[in-house]
Formats: structure tokens, C-alpha cells, sequence
């Protein structure tokens, strides 16, 4: 377990590789920027996995269901150790591992290919199932997009996980209210949504999703948690940190230019985590 | 004649006996457990059997979570639901995951019958035989739904495993052995080549016993794997029998009659029709009626033989 304050450096740093990685290329640079703390929490101080034996059977999986933020999960695969930071430079370069949306094929530590939105829980479930099968205690963490609620299968997979009382599944959704056309809210309301998941079932924690003393305690809370699966609402700012981006739609899918990059990282501070890359 | 079993039958009876062989194989239902005959398997290991109600495209990704944690699930629902309606589902988290899913489903083609066009799924093959890392098999009898489960079990990547039905007679048992891309000849001939799957085999054979009397020696060959096809049977028959004939309960667009066409037009492109629905949605109706009506009997694979044979002869004369 890490320190609240180690944490919210090592979000820094993935804040700061999302930015490097997007600037004047191309990428989903908000919702990943907004769920760093997420990210810190989960693969710097929650996982039980091993980098250097990522198929051990008896790791904890995370699930990215929203795929398109997976400049966080590269950053924080690499910084874990999975593979080597440079390589985070290839991102949606031509025969890199580290595809546009994430490739289980391709990239080592990548429990499933995402991008399409909707099926991640449904995925979780199943390695969830199969854990308690094999009587293993390994958790699942699966993180979906506020957005993402409007695929139907996402609702499927919701009443599975209660039917079938996977209370080894955490559920985390990123609640930014933003999406590509605009607003959550105005393009198809999602709300309540606590109300929705303790309807379906579910044990439900609502959370700052940048407060890393309430994230841990969400996941603290899941683990004693039996019965039920966990939904942790957390409530973010896509772009979290950086003025002109926060809340902003048009970040969702948009690289920010070289000199807007600049001002970002400027504003999101330096780390002293290793080295910074230079912009690509 | 033997008694006559469905595709399913075949199914129903692997899965039970693999449920005692292979602690990996799970199977996952999606409130069609009998109409599958997934219920034995279910009943003997409720453990291993998850319920996921109606809702199939969640169904296909648990089996692919499960399959990514070393279990050998076996999704099953009726062919448009799992082929069609969970279509992306099975791109992304089956095929593009490469794991190890295996989808069995029922209830494909014009033999469903009554339940008409909804339930009749005409063009799943077309849609599974284009996904990178699946393997489409059809089975043409109980006996050979049968091995291709337990093949099924055995192997490592997805497959779609495509069952009938209604009953057929059982042909295929004893002619030689069952291996997942390799095509099974039911009836050596020379004189023309049909390429025959799923229940349409049984169709084939009757072809060729009518097509022998009129003095026409006829090859049988079942593909039973669509995918991948099994290019070198296809092509050595084609290259002694000059003209081929393909027969199968589903669209002529882009099932067994588009693969063979595909490696025939490039490699040894010969005089070639396509017997199976013609573009078309089906209907409510008595199986062997439906039959009938669309085209898929032995009548239509002799008249279609007599074509490609008289097509086949005009062409030796021109080039002579």
C-alpha cells in the first residue's frame, strides 16, 4: 500500500505521459487525464499482480470496459514494469503494441481488448466466475465510462453480476458527464445512477474520484464487502487539473497542440518519478 | 436406415461426457437449455453451468472472461442470437481477444421451421467465416456433431459450432475420422463434385444415388469445417471431376458455396453452381416443406449437376 501523497505524484506522472503521449498526435487525452488517481490507487498500491509474471493465475485483473482511455493504463503498465517506459512513445504508431484501444494479443498485461463500448463487465464477470471456481481470492476491477451506461449489455452484465453474487467484481465508474456529443445528462440521461445499481443489486460507494484517501477507502470498503458486487461512483473532471480542458467535451477525442501541452504540463507540476519524455 | 438424431443430440451427448473428462469445460446457457440439449450437462454439473437469462450478447462476453481465465466455455443459444445478434460482442471479446469461446448453437436454416424467418438464421456462416482467428464448423449429423464437440473442446481458439435442429440420418459414422479442417469424403466418383454441409450432406448422398442411375458418377465430399477450408481436398476433387456443385442450408452468399467459389475462381476455375437460399429470408413452415419450397433437396443438386456437367462439356469442345 502507498501513501495518499506518493499516489497523487505518481497520478502526476500519468497525467503528465497522457499529455506527452497526446500532444500533437492523436489520442483520448480527457477521460484518461480525469481517472489518474483511479489508476495510481489501483495499479501502484491495489493490484495483487507481478509485472515480471504477468499470467500469474492468481493476480487481480482490471478491466478496462471504456478502452479509449487506455493512454492511463499504458502509462501505468509501463511504470509498473510491465514493459519499458520508451516504448509508451509508439503509441498508435505503426506496428506498436500499444494500439489505438487496448490489444490483449499484442501488449503484455492487457487482460482484454476494449473499445467498443458496453462489454467489460460482462467480461469481469467471467473471470470472476471462474476465480470462484477455481477458489481463488483474486479480485476483478473493471472500469467503465459514465457514457458507457447507454449500452444495453452494460445493464445485462450488471443484473449477471448480482444474479450470480460476484462480490469479488468492483465496478468503477468514471462520472464525468461528458461524452462526444456534449453533456451526459442532455444527450441521454444516466441518472440517478446510485439509485440504478442498488436497484440492480449492488453495493454501492459514491466517491470524489480525485480524493485518493476516499478512493482507497472505496476499495477497502469492496473488499470486506460480501454478497454483492461493488459499483464505486466516482465523480470526476475529465481533464482534472488542467484549465483549459476541464469539462470540455471536445477533450474527450482531441490532442492538445505542442504549446497547449507545454501549459498543461506546466500546470499539472513536476514529479520527481523518473525522467519526463520528450514530446513526440 | 439408421434412427434419426438432430445436430444437437450429438451435442448434448458430448458435452455430458466431456463434463466428466474435462474439469475446464463450463457451458453457459441463455434461457434456451433444452432446446440446445445443454439441460444433461447442466443438470449432472450445475457448478460448471452458469444461467445468464436472455441476454446473449452478455453471455458471450462471460464466456470469453472465463475462457481468459483457462476454462473452455461452451456459449449456447439459437444461431441468430449468438451469430448475429451478439455479432460484435464476438468480434471484440472472441475473436480479437483470440479466446478460447466455443459457440454452439442451434436452430440455424430453414429446419427451424415453424418459429419462420426471425429464427432461421441464413447468413451466420458468412458472418463467422469472415472473423479473423474463428473456425466454423458444420456438422452434417449427430454422430458428427458429436466429434466436433469433443474437437471442439480440444482446440485452442474460437469456434463456431453451427447444429440442426431436426433429425437426419446418420451418415457419417465410420467414414473415416473426424479432424477439425479436414473434409470428409462420403462417396468417391468422377464425373462431377459435390461439396455438401450440415444436413444438405444427406441431401448430396441422395443426389448422388439418383445421379448414379442416370449413369453419372458423383463425389461426395462433406466440409464439415468452413473455416478453415480444407483447399487441398477441394481442389484435388475439383481437378478430377472438372465441375462442382456446393450444397448448404444457408445463403449462397458468402457460406460454403462462397469459400468454394473463392479458391475455385483463383486457383482451377471450373464450371461451379451454388445450391441454398437465394438472397432471401425464409418462412413458417414444415422443415421438409421449407425445403422444398427454397430449393435445398436432391432434385435441385441433380438438376444443378446436369448443368455444370453440360457447362463443363461445351468447354472441352470450344477448346478443342
Amino acid at each position: 500500500m502507498q501513501s495518499v501523497e506518493t499516489l497523487e505524484k505518481i497520478a502526476k506522472r500519468i497525467k503528465r505521459d497522457i499529455i506527452q503521449l497526446t500532444a500533437a498526435n492523436t489520442g483520448h487525452p480527457g477521460g484518461a487525464i480525469g481517472a489518474a488517481e483511479i489508476f495510481a490507487e489501483l495499479y501502484f498500491s491495489r493490484l495483487r499482480h507481478n509485472p515480471k509474471n504477468p499470467d500469474w493465475e492468481d493476480r487481480d485483473r482490471f478491466i478496462l470496459s471504456n478502452g479509449h482511455i487506455c493512454l492511463a493504463l499504458y502509462s501505468s503498465l509501463a511504470r509498473t514494469g510491465y514493459f519499458d517506459v520508451e516504448e509508451l512513445r509508439t503509441f498508435r504508431k505503426i506496428n506498436s503494441r500499444l494500439q489505438g484501444h487496448p490489444s490483449r494479443e499484442d501488449l503484455v498485461g492487457i487482460e482484454t481488448a476494449s473499445g467498443p463500448l458496453g462489454q467489460g463487465v460482462s467480461i469481469a464477470n467471467g473471470i470472476a466466475m471462474a476465480q470462484k471456481l477455481k477458489k481463488s481470492d483474486a479480485n476483478v476491477y473493471c472500469l467503465v465510462g459514465d457514457g458507457e451506461l447507454q449500452e444495453g449489455q452494460i445493464w445485462e452484465a450488471l443484473m449477471t453480476s448480482a444474479h450470480h453474487k460476484l462480490d469479488n467484481v468492483a465496478l468503477i465508474v468514471n462520472w464525468n458527464n461528458i461524452q462526444i456529443d456534449g453533456h451526459v445528462k442532455d444527450i441521454m440521461n444516466i441518472e440517478p445512477i446510485d439509485e440504478k445499481f442498488k436497484s440492480f443489486g449492488w453495493n454501492v460507494i459514491n466517491i470524489d474520484g480525485h480524493n485518493l484517501s476516499e478512493v482507497k477507502e472505496a476499495f477497502d470498503q469492496f473488499e470486506k464487502n460480501e454478497g454483492s458486487p461493488t459499483a464505486i461512483i466516482a465523480k470526476t473532471v475529465l481533464g482534472n487539473g488542467i484549465s483549459y480542458m476541464e469539462n470540455k467535451a471536445v477533450w474527450h477525442g482531441q490532442a492538445p497542440s505542442k504549446e497547449q501541452a507545454f501549459q498543461a504540463l506546466q500546470e499539472i507540476g513536476e514529479t520527481d518519478f523518473g525522467s519526463d519524455l520528450i514530446l513526440n | 436406415m439408421t434412427a434419426q438424431r438432430a445436430g444437437r443430440d450429438g451435442f448434448g451427448q458430448a458435452m455430458m461426457e466431456l463434463g466428466e473428462e474435462n474439469e475446464k469445460v463450463v457451458a453457459l446457457g441463455a434461457d434456451l437449455a433444452e432446446s440446445v440439449k445443454v439441460h444433461y450437462f447442466a443438470e449432472a454439473y450445475p457448478e460448471r453451468y452458469f444461467q445468464i437469462g436472455i441476454a446473449e450478447q452478455d453471455m458471450i462476453g462471460t464466456a470469453a472472461g472465463l475462457a481468459l481465465s483457462g476454462y473452455i466455455p461452451f456459449t449456447t443459444t439459437y444461431a441468430v442470437f449468438a451469430a448475429q445478434r451478439a455479432n460484435e460482442q464476438i468480434r471484440l471479446a472472441v475473436c480479437y481477444n483470440n479466446s478460447n469461446v466455443k459457440l454452439a448453437v442451434s436452430h440455424a436454416g430453414l429446419t427451424t421451421g415453424e418459429d419462420g424467418a426471425t429464427h432461421q438464421a441464413l447468413e451466420d456462416i458468412a458472418s463467422m467465416r469472415a472473423m479473423p482467428n474463428m473456425t466454423v464448423l458444420v456438422p452434417a449429423d449427430a454422430s458428427e456433431a458429436y466429434e466436433a464437440t469433443k474437437a471442439a473442446a480440444e482446440y485452442q481458439g474460437p469456434i463456431y459450432l453451427r447444429l440442426g435442429r431436426t433429425p437426419v440420418s446418420e451418415l457419417t459414422n465410420g467414414v473415416g475420422e473426424f479432424k477439425i479442417g479436414k473434409a470428409r469424403k462420403m462417396k468417391e466418383g468422377k464425373d462431377v463434385t459435390i461439396f455438401a454441409c450440415g444436413i444438405m450432406v444427406e441431401r448430396a448422398v441422395e443426389a448422388h444415388d439418383i445421379l448414379a442411375k442416370k449413369g453419372v458418377d458423383a463425389e461426395i465430399i462433406n466440409i464439415h469445417t468452413i473455416k478453415p477450408l480444407d483447399e487441398v481436398a477441394v481442389l484435388e476433387s475439383a481437378k478430377k471431376t472438372g465441375c462442382v456443385v456446393t450444397a448448404e442450408e444457408h445463403s449462397i452468399i458468402g457460406g460454403l458455396g462462397g469459400a468454394v467459389a473463392e479458391v475455385l475462381s483463383e486457383k482451377f476455375p471450373i464450371p461451379l453452381k451454388r445450391i441454398g437460399t437465394q438472397d432471401t429470408f425464409g418462412e413458417s413452415g414444415p422443415p421438409e416443406e421449407l425445403l422444398t419450397k427454397y430449393g435445398l433437396t436432391a432434385e435441385k443438386i441433380v438438376e444443378a449437376v446436369e448443368e455444370v456437367i453440360e457447362k463443363k462439356n461445351v468447354m472441352a469442345v470450344s477448346s478443342k
